[in-house]
């Protein structure tokens, strides 16, 4: 399957990138998506345990099974207001 | 009204904001300040948002605040981009009957907010270096 992956903020200067296209095999999680992305770029395991996924909008767990299509987006802790 | 936008906010647009009938109303405005809390001088500040998860959980902050304190209207604007000091990066308007529903519903929004909304902002100082910085229990 193939998925989207949005980064934000210090998630996207380490990517390098704010939107990027993953190749997972069926049945992945988000979990797997990370681990993909982070053999690419050793540089964001530091950040996985604080970062927060959405997967098409919507807050996820790790374990979320994602599908053809999706939408992830990486979300650091925040910083608004 | 719930939105993230990129031109400036103006404190005077929220008139539309106060419903008809209330008796009160609270608006609280976030502004650039010239310092960073390390006491570096700031120059600007630059944010951006994951902008339909913002403004969702705008609208679901503001569901929250009416389950909490009764019949209260809010109106939650962010801007993105890079904004100076001085300027207005967020404004959270808050309508009801009374006062107290207003201030507690105002205060509830603008904390939520900064714990949760997904957006982020980057400290550039006078010196020309930056950071992202994170919001702590700072209130």
């Amino acid at each position: 399957m193939r998925i989207r992956v949005l980064a934000f903020a210090r998630l996207r200067e380490i990517l390098n990138a704010a939107e990027t296209a993953l190749e997972l095999r069926a049945g992945a999680r988000v979990g797997d998506a990370w681990a993909a992305l982070a053999e690419g770029c050793p540089a964001l395991e530091e950040h996985r345990a604080s970062t927060r996924v959405a997967c098409n909008g919507r807050l996820v767990a790790p374990d979320h099974a994602l599908h053809d299509g999706d939408e992830v987006a990486l979300l650091p802790p925040v910083g608004g207001g | 009204m719930f939105a993230v936008v990129r031109e400036a906010i103006d404190p005077r647009t929220f008139e539309g904001a106060i419903r008809p009938g209330d008796g009160a109303a609270v608006k609280f405005f976030g502004v650039v300040r010239d310092r960073a809390d390390d006491g570096r001088a700031v120059c600007a500040l630059s944010y951006e948002a994951f902008e339909p998860l913002a403004t969702a959980e705008f609208e679901k902050i503001a569901g929250e605040a009416r389950e909490r304190f009764g019949d209260v209207a809010l109106a939650i604007v962010h801007r993105i981009g890079e904004i100076g000091v001085g300027e207005v990066a967020v404004a959270v308007v808050a309508s009801a009957a009374h006062r107290g529903a207003a201030f507690d519903a105002c205060r509830y929004a603008i904390d939520e907010l900064k714990r949760r909304a997904p957006i982020w902002k980057k400290e550039r100082y006078a010196d020309g270096s930056a950071r992202w910085r994170e919001n702590e229990n700072v209130s």
